[in-house]
């Protein structure tokens, strides 16, 4: 009787997942029971009040918010994520724009220029991405002092410190402008979907792209000039040893974002090799011979099936940028993991909850990139009708 | 019969064979092409003898341009001797070779360290030469393989036990890729026929495990080893730094291999597991000798591929302290005998990965096309 009940798929199936469940309800037990013993034995109080003290130390790179040494640590916490967002968001723009140049260079019957898009991809590949950040910023930091630094018109100036330029200042009525520049992106997108459904249904060609540059270029020149030119520009003065005013780009982030998007775009560039390849040769030929224009060809029949192919592993090469970016730590980019999980996990002592928040925000951040590549592939996707 | 001499005779097609034929075809096809071309050699021109110079001709490798022995960065001649035209100084490599390559093991005890070299090359061996003779007992040695290394690096059994904090260079970046590789993969295929299973307890344990892990960074797995993992831990069992670093690097291995491996099982068509079924094997035997030696031999190339990144990652262990072929490098540099040689030390520890992981990558392509032609699935 009991060897029949062993011999019953069911029942194995049921056993077997109890003991799993067992052993790890088992083994949470124990390693809470021991975790909480530890942090008594340290000292260590639990819970996220510590959020709320200050930090009582500076970050030198927060772009988008005021940060004192007298702010708490989840301003930390904002500082980081921040940062985070915005050297990935830079890289993935800038490593698609290269990788998919690359990955057409690749495929050019130049043989001297595929070759050489060739040897970049390997070496990017082939070395870690760690020692790229760390070359790049040894580099960068061996530019010429702020005293002697190289001049663009006496706008931009690049030094150890980091590239010093202009600041916007916004005035009163900026946001006017900025408004109408957004109306312009609004009215464009309206007269992209008119011209599109027009010609679905008439046939009749728009000049879409001029009608659209001119309106986002003019439409906000025009508010400008007519709001009293409210947006004016501060340029950096050299004063002593640093320089006043102006805006700067720390090298740390140039560090980080050079080797993020070189090092992500030699990926890119394969997968979008790999898709221009997968698009059989007879595409190209059926569309020669209806008389496509060869740089239509590409755009229209080319790309649009090749994309299919493309985006999925392009997904995941923007999460391996976005968790690539943790890297800021090596050269002291304040990032999530530098900022809050290093240095104020340091400064509190709270490692269970520091690590927490910052493993759950990466989650976030992964599966939020997820969510909206996997939007857009399936709007690329082949539609059956 | 037409008349032939309406037609103007045609000129001969443009050669295409030859030398010049090819150079027509593949580099001055067009104007545009011309112009790239003459650009690209134009700008190789310029880069390559400047490169050559800077690291070969004009470079200082044991003496400097005054015939001294180099000991410390003063010596080099292009801190020595700043007006003149010199390139780089390789003696920062050649002074510390041995740091590079063991760190800090003792140097009477390091034949150790090579004898475990030679062993991995013969572990290797079954793997990556199918026709091998003997590849069946070759095989239980390369699963032995990790033991004895572990034995004869660390001690014990007669040996002199060497702590783990005194390795380093090479040999850590080498520990750190093979164990993590060795331990990962069996790891990884239970957790892809966790994912895999029937059983919706154990699938979903395995799935959200792998998702977790892909989903954060390498490096807060790292910290989660060295402040979290001690936490968790009863008191007075302290596990060595660099087993929890390898800890973390194997479960993060894991996941990722466990993804690969899935999808080799995944184009096992349902036949296989349908035959194996009807000659009446258990689920263990039908993985084991029907589906997984298939789907490993499809998947191959992409365990190949996640193992070179594997072994790139390695060097984020500096962060948390651990000194690899980079952390030494680093420790090089932090040195005030040898400061200000960043250019020369990067550049070799990323031709020693470069060597390492392109060899590896070589190796995948080269599998890929062996299985395209030894398996023929479908058309093609």
């Amino acid at each position: 009787m009991q060897n029949n009940l062993f011999q019953d798929q069911k029942f194995r199936g049921i056993l077997y997942q109890t003991l799993v469940v067992g052993f790890f309800a088992l083994g949470l037990y124990f390693v809470i029971n021991t975790t909480a013993y530890n942090l008594e034995k340290r000292n260590i109080a639990t819970g996220f009040g510590f959020l709320n003290n200050p930090a009582g130390f500076d970050i030198s790179f927060s772009p988008f918010l005021d940060f004192k040494s007298t702010d708490t640590h989840l301003k930390v916490y904002f500082v980081g994520v921040l940062n985070t967002l915005l050297v990935s968001f830079c890289g993935c723009i800038a490593a698609t724009i290269l990788g998919f140049i690359v990955g057409i260079i690749r495929l050019s019957s130049n043989w001297l220029l595929s070759r050489i898009a060739y040897i970049y991809v390997e070496f990017t590949r082939n070395t870690p991405l760690l020692l790229q950040i760390i070359l790049w910023y040894a580099i960068l930091i061996q530019l010429p002092r702020i005293k002697q630094a190289p001049q663009i018109w006496e706008t931009f100036y690049i030094s150890n410190r980091g590239l010093f330029g202009p600041k916007p200042i916004f005035l009163d009525g900026s946001n006017i402008v900025i408004l109408s520049l957004v109306l312009a992106f609004v009215i464009s997108f309206f007269v992209a979907r008119w011209a599109k459904k027009r010609q679905d249904t008439t046939g009749q060609q728009f000049p879409t792209f001029t009608t659209n540059l001119s309106i986002i270029v003019f439409l906000p020149l025009v508010i400008f000039f007519i709001m009293g030119s409210p947006i004016s520009l501060e340029y950096p003065i050299l004063k002593g040893f640093n320089f006043k005013g102006g805006a700067v780009i720390r090298p740390e982030f140039i560090a980080m974002f050079l080797a993020l998007s070189i090092y992500t775009a030699a990926f890119i560039s394969e997968t979008v090799r790999s898709g221009i390849l997968s698009v059989t040769k007879g595409q190209r030929e059926a569309s020669g011979a209806l008389g496509l224009k060869k740089n239509w060809i590409m755009r229209l029949i080319i790309i649009p099936q090749a994309l299919r192919v493309i985006v999925p592993p392009l997904t995941s090469q923007y999460l391996n940028l976005t968790k690539n970016s943790s890297l800021g730590i090596a050269v002291g980019y304040a990032d999530l993991v530098h900022g809050f999980g290093g240095i104020s996990l340091n400064q509190t002592g709270q490692a269970i909850e520091c690590m927490a928040i910052t493993m759950a925000t990466y989650l976030l951040i992964s599966l939020t990139i997820s969510f909206f590549m996997n939007i857009y592939n399936r709007s690329i996707q082949f539609k059956e009708k | 019969m037409g008349n032939n001499s309406n037609f103007e005779s045609r000129k001969p097609p443009v050669a295409t064979t030859g030398i010049l034929g090819w150079c027509r075809q593949h580099l001055f096809s067009n104007w545009i092409n011309s112009f790239v071309t003459l650009l690209v050699i134009y700008f190789l021109y310029q880069l390559i003898p400047w490169f050559l110079d800077w690291s070969v001709f004009s470079a200082d490798f044991w003496i400097n341009y005054n015939g001294e022995l180099i000991v410390d960065r003063t010596f080099c001649s292009r801190v020595a001797d700043p007006e003149g035209d010199h390139g780089a100084c390789w003696a920062i490599i050649i002074v510390r070779f041995y740091q590079f390559m063991y760190g800090f093991y003792p140097s009477e005890q390091v034949w150790r360290v090579n004898l475990t070299y030679i062993l991995l090359v013969v572990a290797l061996l079954p793997l990556l030469i199918e026709k091998i003779p003997g590849r069946k007992h070759l095989i239980k040695f390369t699963i032995a393989f990790p033991i004895i290394a572990f034995i004869l690096l660390y001690g014990g059994f007669g040996f002199q036990i060497i702590p783990t904090n005194k390795w380093g260079g090479l040999l850590v970046t080498l520990v750190l890729g093979v164990f993590g590789i060795a331990i990962a993969f069996p790891l990884g295929i239970l957790l892809a026929l966790g994912r895999r299973s029937k059983l919706p307890v154990i699938s979903m344990f395995c799935t959200l495990f792998i998702e977790f892990i892909r989903g954060v960074p390498l490096i807060t797995l790292l910290f989660f080893g060295m402040v979290m993992l001690p936490l968790f831990l009863p008191e007075g069992l302290n596990l060595d730094g660099l087993v929890r670093v390898l800890v973390a690097v194997t479960l993060f291995q894991a996941a990722y291999m466990a993804e690969v491996i899935r999808g080799g099982l995944q184009a096992i068509p349902r036949g296989q597991y349908e035959a194996a079924q009807s000659v009446g094997l258990s689920y263990w035997q039908m993985n084991r000798k029907i589906i997984l030696p298939q789907a490993i031999r499809i998947s191959i190339p992409s365990i190949v591929n996640t193992s070179i990144g594997l072994f790139k990652d390695t060097t984020l262990v500096i962060i948390i302290g651990l000194l690899d072929l980079l952390g030494i490098g680093r420790g090089a540099l932090a040195d005030a005998t040898w400061m200000g040689l960043s250019n020369e030390v990067y550049v070799f520890v990323a031709l020693v990965f470069f060597i390492f992981t392109f060899s590896m990558s070589r190796y995948s392509l080269y599998l890929e096309k062996k299985l395209k032609t030894g398996i023929n699935m479908g058309a093609d």
